[in-house]
């Protein structure tokens, strides 16, 4: 029975990505717009293979990934110390809490210019922007999720002899897990988007960037096959790395799989 | 027995009321109270393994009100008794507990184990909660070791003695489990493995029972009272179920409902090993039931007259 449902479910996938596909295909081939306006598959697959085959996009890729892993795990190191400051602080709860939520509106490459100034035309900005990206999301999910988290916690972390860094390693933060691995993956995928954005701006190397020179050589193949690259490249992330967490969480805490 | 209660100066003596027996050859069936003996003049004195010296505690509900919570509690307790707490909810004698483990710091008053003032948390105080507190995110075995860890046990001691204690609550097989593939009572039982594994001089037991079924509950009490004479540690026993209580305790201390004092201490002199059933716990239970009631009652119409209860501002944070 079980193998029937998944069955069933790749199936439906197969039929509607093969719709999609057709759609894509059938549209390109009424040739209604130009192809320099909206390529074939068949020019996004070649623009794919001699991205690759030159290894143009392998090194996007590796400079892109790099960033992100970098700018990512900064905001989650800070974004956990200042969400359990806000959350275990009443006076930083009442004045930092609502300068967070307001500046979580603020997009991040809103900070751009100022990285500039401050970092100069170089990774470092793009770092900066990568951060303000998703360091509020990871803040936030801290703080909410220090709230939520039972509080007999960390009084029997207390009562077992456990204190300052220790407290927060072994008891603070599992207990926390649960409850900001959604926040965790909303920060990544803002990371992920800052990023780009970032490199689109900038001769960066990275994935923004090959995207921009597509779009320079006027070559929509390959503006589309970069698209394609960095939708996959979210979509394995969260599907491997975040899916994976939320999966051994459940099954060590025993909650029922979210589906 | 009634050293104990000798301390206590704010309680009168008549309101020790010690619980004896009934004599084989008494037909009459009922409790003999006997009156208050004073014990002769000890050579050494004693220090009490756990000291309450007039302590306080005020809360701030969550409508601003002040609220005294503890009403200047005087206790003592020797080293290797079984005391037992009962007392209507909303006593504070959970709060009690806390304040001993350091937790959270009385309002006014002192705490002293062994003599020493109590200025936080302690591994040699460890409390059981009622839901248990266990690590969701550990194994079983993890969850008995964290405590050594936390102290910096070295691996191969640490190993040793989760064997041990997971034997001592027979539970030696699930080491490699987590908390949620267990039943209720072998949770409770890994949380007594994992307080003993710390060694602590005093357990501190919130109500542990009281989510348990009957069977289950009458078990964990023989283990208890096992695991407690084998290690010979105090304990303080929380729980508002007056016949667990003297089940269990060589003395009940009776709390009033808001502000918590200290009501009647009872000295329970009823040969172990006890059972829940036994006719002479029961008469015993029934004595001290008919001073809860009227705590129960004061509790009762607190209840109706404010319409809803004042919520209690869980003051302990991590």
């Amino acid at each position: 029975m079980k193998t029937n449902q998944i069955m069933k479910r790749a199936a439906r996938y197969v039929i509607f990505y093969a719709a999609l596909f057709g759609l894509w295909t059938l549209l390109a081939e009424l040739k209604i717009w130009p192809p320099y306006l909206f390529p074939t598959p068949w020019g996004v697959a070649e623009a794919l293979y001699a991205g690759f085959k030159d290894h143009t996009y392998w090194i996007a890729m590796r400079v892109s990934m790099e960033r992100v892993l970098i700018g990512y795990s900064i905001s989650v190191v800070l974004g956990m110390i200042l969400g359990l400051g806000v959350a275990s602080n009443k006076f930083l709860e009442q004045t930092m809490g609502g300068l967070l939520v307001s500046l979580q509106s603020l997009p991040s490459i809103c900070w751009w210019p100022l990285a500039l100034l401050w970092f100069g035309l170089n990774q470092n900005a793009i770092l900066f922007v990568v951060i303000m990206g998703s360091l509020l999301s990871v803040t936030l999910a801290m703080e909410d999720g220090r709230k939520q988290m039972p509080k007999i916690f960390g009084m029997a972390g207390r009562n077992l002899g456990a204190k300052g860094f220790k407290l927060f390693w072994y008891v603070l933060l599992p207990a926390c897990l649960p409850f900001i691995v959604s926040g965790l993956k909303q920060g990544w995928a803002f990371a992920w988007r800052s990023l780009i954005t970032a490199e689109m701006l900038y001769l960066s190397l990275g994935l923004g960037q090959v995207l921009m020179m597509g779009r320079d050589l006027n070559d929509m193949s390959a503006v589309v096959a970069v698209m394609i690259l960095i939708i996959a490249i979210g979509y394995i992330i969260d599907g491997v790395v975040f899916k994976g967490m939320e999966r051994h969480l459940q099954n060590k805490w025993g909650l029922a799989p979210a589906t | 027995m009634n050293a104990s209660a000798q301390h206590i100066p704010t309680e009168l003596p008549n309101s020790v009321q010690p619980f004896r027996p009934t004599p084989p050859g008494n037909s009459g069936g009922k409790v003999v109270a006997l009156p208050l003996e004073l014990p002769a003049p000890r050579a050494l004195p004693v220090i009490a393994k756990v000291g309450l010296r007039e302590i306080c505690l005020r809360y701030r509900t969550h409508t601003g009100d002040r609220l005294l919570a503890l009403d200047r509690i005087n206790l003592e307790v020797k080293a290797g008794e079984f005391l037992c707490v009962v007392g209507p909810s909303g006593c504070g004698k959970s709060t009690l507990l806390h304040l001993i483990a350091g937790l959270q710091p009385p309002t006014s008053g002192q705490i002293l184990v062994d003599g020493n003032p109590v200025e936080g948390p302690g591994t040699d105080r460890i409390m059981i909660f009622q839901e248990h507190g266990l690590f969701p995110w550990l194994t079983v075995g993890q969850n008995v070791e964290f405590g050594m860890k936390m102290k910096g046990v070295g691996r191969a001691e640490r190993e040793e003695k989760t064997r041990y204690y997971l034997r001592l609550v027979h539970l030696a097989k699930f080491e490699k489990s987590y908390i949620h593939q267990l039943s209720g009572g072998m949770r409770q039982r890994v949380a007594i493995a994992r307080a003993l594994a710390t060694e602590p001089d005093v357990l501190l037991m919130d109500e542990p029972f009281g989510a348990l079924d009957a069977q289950t509950r009458d078990l964990l009490h023989d283990e208890l009272e096992r695991i407690w004479s084998d290690t010979g540690c105090t304990i303080i026993f929380v729980t508002h179920n007056v016949r667990e209580a003297v089940r269990l305790g060589d003395r009940v201390v009776l709390l009033t409902f808001r502000p918590g004092r200290v009501k009647t201490e009872f000295p329970v002199d009823l040969p172990r090993p006890r059972h829940l059933e036994d006719p002479a716990v029961a008469r015993a239970a029934g004595q001290i039931l008919v001073q809860l009631r009227d705590e129960i009652n004061r509790s009762l119409e607190a209840e109706y007259a404010e319409g809803v209860k004042p919520r209690i501002e869980p003051g302990v944070e991590a």
